[in-house]
């Protein structure tokens, strides 16, 4: 619907530091100086440190990290709910810390719109209010405001309860009013912070699944905050992850689980279902396209398929490996049992593709 | 020469007498040159306040207790509360104090209504700023703690005796409250609620007027059911400067001992201030009813 013009986030060398003077201690800051050290010695609280980040256009790049690690001041740095200390936020080209007030405001209410992990619902306004609430801070006139917000509430599944209170409503149901309030301004970057981590795990899976069923028709820009990495995995297409300030690792979640770059990170994997994660395209032995028919149409699988899937296939197979093919059939490498067992178990592929 | 070890250094009496004087006589003469100008100021109120107390006066007793009850109905929308409201005010009306409530209504309902015009803003502009806040606060402290009495010394010389002096320490003392609980109110909005309202670009009118107010308002109305309760409580003190009302006649029962008519018009303030204090209480509970979040 709007991928063409869908827009991006560039984040360049973005610090951050709370405490009483901030610009005093980027020195040290950038000298590389220790978080604790920053806070017992100096004062301050090191909230992000040199920060690069660029989000493509109509993808949900997932910033990943325990509480504390800085990731909801890193949302909060595109729409400018937070000031950076230093460094660069770009949306679309245009630097967000060059606004004034009034291009700030037209950029959130036409550009960035936002989730908040406690749905942070208007109290004293129906759902249809609530809705409605950006558009009409968009000028927007109220009659086509309310067309709008309504086709939006029918969109997150809502409909009976446009006149209803927030506090009528389970949680679950609040924050798909507060997805209906983000995504009626069509604004195109969705910035969504822990939005599902307050819901109970099943009422979280739902969202999830309607989060990317919507994704998939709009095809907006989403930057999702969370600290839980299954749920990263599930929507991310890129997943950052935050440790006390700083991006340890960016990339999909293949090479999040296949190529760790520290303990930090394999830690986080490790209780992770593998087979649900990995990829049959991530592992495989990209050899030279064999002849079509020593593998056999049987024993062909998609390169998008996950492991959990894919091996008892290959394991029921008369040999115990399979021809790999891409979305339009052509073989691109091949994968044994042995092979996803050993991605299966976690021991690190060495000099695997 | 170490008698101040001994006793307590005094200024001694001339030096003192001189600095009363000096204070009454700078004050006096201030009110002499300024005084018909500031009661010129304050005129339009007093017409406000002899209008509306006619107009009490003037409309049948039966049409007063139906508009009472009604609006009583409108805020709380509980009939039991209508029906004793309308009952009480009937009783005092059958014990022959009806013209004494009619004026205490009116100088309430006036000076309620001057409370909340300043107490709002400037609860308002407390609430924005810190530094406000800290430079209120005491004076609010002061209003409340200075004993009455002391602040209607200037008030009487200024303007005399008569109803504008009895509003304004009427006023002077029934402030505090809605300017503290509107401070309050805003202040306890929840952040995220407007961090929310910011992240939709909400400016900084429309974030008070529709985001702050709405969700300050059980508060606000808090603090306009205490000012309500102190006006009231400064009936007796206010009718001591001239004021009619029902302070009137308790003040005349203090002074000759008639016990019978310090009762009747005690209970009949007793009633307003019930009158009063169920319909705001109601009226906010029943907005904060459906405010609440979960």
């Amino acid at each position: 619907m709007t991928t063409a013009s869908a827009s991006n986030i560039e984040i360049h060398s973005l610090y951050k530091i709370f405490g009483d003077d901030p610009p005093s201690v980027m020195p040290l800051v950038r000298d590389g100086v220790d978080k604790q050290e920053l806070l017992e010695s100096h004062g301050h609280v090191l909230g992000l440190r040199d920060i690069n980040l660029t989000v493509k256009p109509g993808g949900i790049q997932v910033v990943m990290g325990l509480s504390g690690c800085g990731k909801s001041t890193l949302v909060r740095h595109v729409n400018r709910l937070i000031d950076p200390t230093e460094g660069t936020v770009l949306v679309d080209g245009q630097d967000v810390l060059g606004l004034d007030q009034a291009a700030l405001q037209h950029l959130r209410r036409h550009k960035v719109s936002m989730v908040f992990q406690r749905f942070a619902l208007f109290p004293h306004r129906t759902i249809l209010e609530n809705v409605r609430y950006g558009l009409q801070m968009q000028g927007v006139a109220r009659a086509e405001c309310d067309t709008r917000a309504e086709r939006w509430i029918e969109r997150v599944g809502l409909s009976g309860y446009e006149a209803s209170y927030p506090h009528q409503l389970s949680g679950g149901m609040q924050q798909r009013v507060g997805l209906a309030r983000a995504l009626a301004t069509e604004a195109e970057i969705l910035l969504m912070d822990e939005a599902f981590s307050a819901l109970d795990p099943l009422i979280r899976t739902d969202m999830q699944t309607l989060l990317l069923e919507l994704q998939r028709e709009l095809n907006r820009t989403i930057l999702f905050v969370t600290h839980d990495l299954e749920e990263a995995i599930t929507l991310g297409d890129r997943i950052a992850i935050l440790r006390d300030g700083e991006v340890v690792q960016n990339g999909d979640s293949q090479e999040i689980v296949l190529k760790p770059s520290d303990d930090y990170i394999s830690n986080f994997t490790k209780n992770i279902n593998r087979g649900r994660v990995i990829r049959v395209g991530s592992i495989m032995e990209p050899t030279q396209p064999r002849p079509q028919g020593q593998a056999g149409k049987d024993y062909s699988i998609p390169s998008e398929m996950l492991l959990e899937d894919a091996l008892p296939r290959v394991v029921a197979s008369p040999h115990d490996n399979a021809a790999v093919v891409d979305v339009k059939g052509k073989t691109v490498g091949a994968i044994s049992v042995g092979r996803m067992v050993h991605a299966l178990s976690g021991d690190r592929l060495t000099g695997a593709a | 020469m170490t008698g101040w070890l001994q006793e307590f250094p005094t200024l001694d009496e001339a030096s003192l007498r001189i600095l009363k004087k000096a204070f009454d006589s700078g004050y006096r003469s201030f009110s002499r040159s300024y005084g018909d100008a500031i009661e010129g100021f304050f005129d339009p109120l007093l017409y406000f306040l002899v209008w509306f107390e006619r107009f009490l006066l003037s409309t049948p007793w039966w049409a007063v207790i139906l508009v009472v009850a009604g609006v009583c109905y409108v805020a709380g929308r509980s009939r039991k509360l209508s029906i004793f409201v309308a009952v009480s005010l009937f009783l005092i009306g059958y014990l022959g104090m009806w013209e004494d409530t009619m004026r205490t209504l009116a100088i309430i309902f006036v000076s309620t209504l001057i409370a909340i015009a300043i107490g709002i803003p400037v609860g308002i502009w407390m609430s924005r700023s810190d530094r406000v806040q800290s430079l209120i606060t005491p004076v609010l402290d002061i209003m409340q703690t200075m004993p009455i009495f002391v602040y209607l010394i200037p008030v009487v010389m200024l303007f005399g005796l008569g109803k504008i002096p009895g509003l304004i320490a009427v006023v002077i003392y029934a402030v505090p409250p809605v300017i503290r609980l509107t401070n309050l109110g805003i202040r306890l909005v929840d952040k995220e609620v407007l961090e929310a309202a910011d992240a939709f670009g909400t400016d900084t009118w429309r974030r008070l007027f529709d985001i702050q107010m709405p969700l300050a308002l059980p508060n606000i109305m808090a603090g306009v059911n205490q000012t309500i309760m102190m006006a009231l409580s400064m009936v007796v003190i206010a009718s001591m400067i001239g004021v009619k009302g029902l302070g009137q006649p308790v003040l005349q029962a203090v002074t000759n001992q008639y016990f019978a008519l310090g009762l009747f018009n005690g209970a009949a303030v007793v009633a307003l201030a019930i009158v009063f204090d169920r319909i705001t209480q109601s009226y906010g509970r029943r907005i904060q009813s459906s405010r609440q979040t979960s």
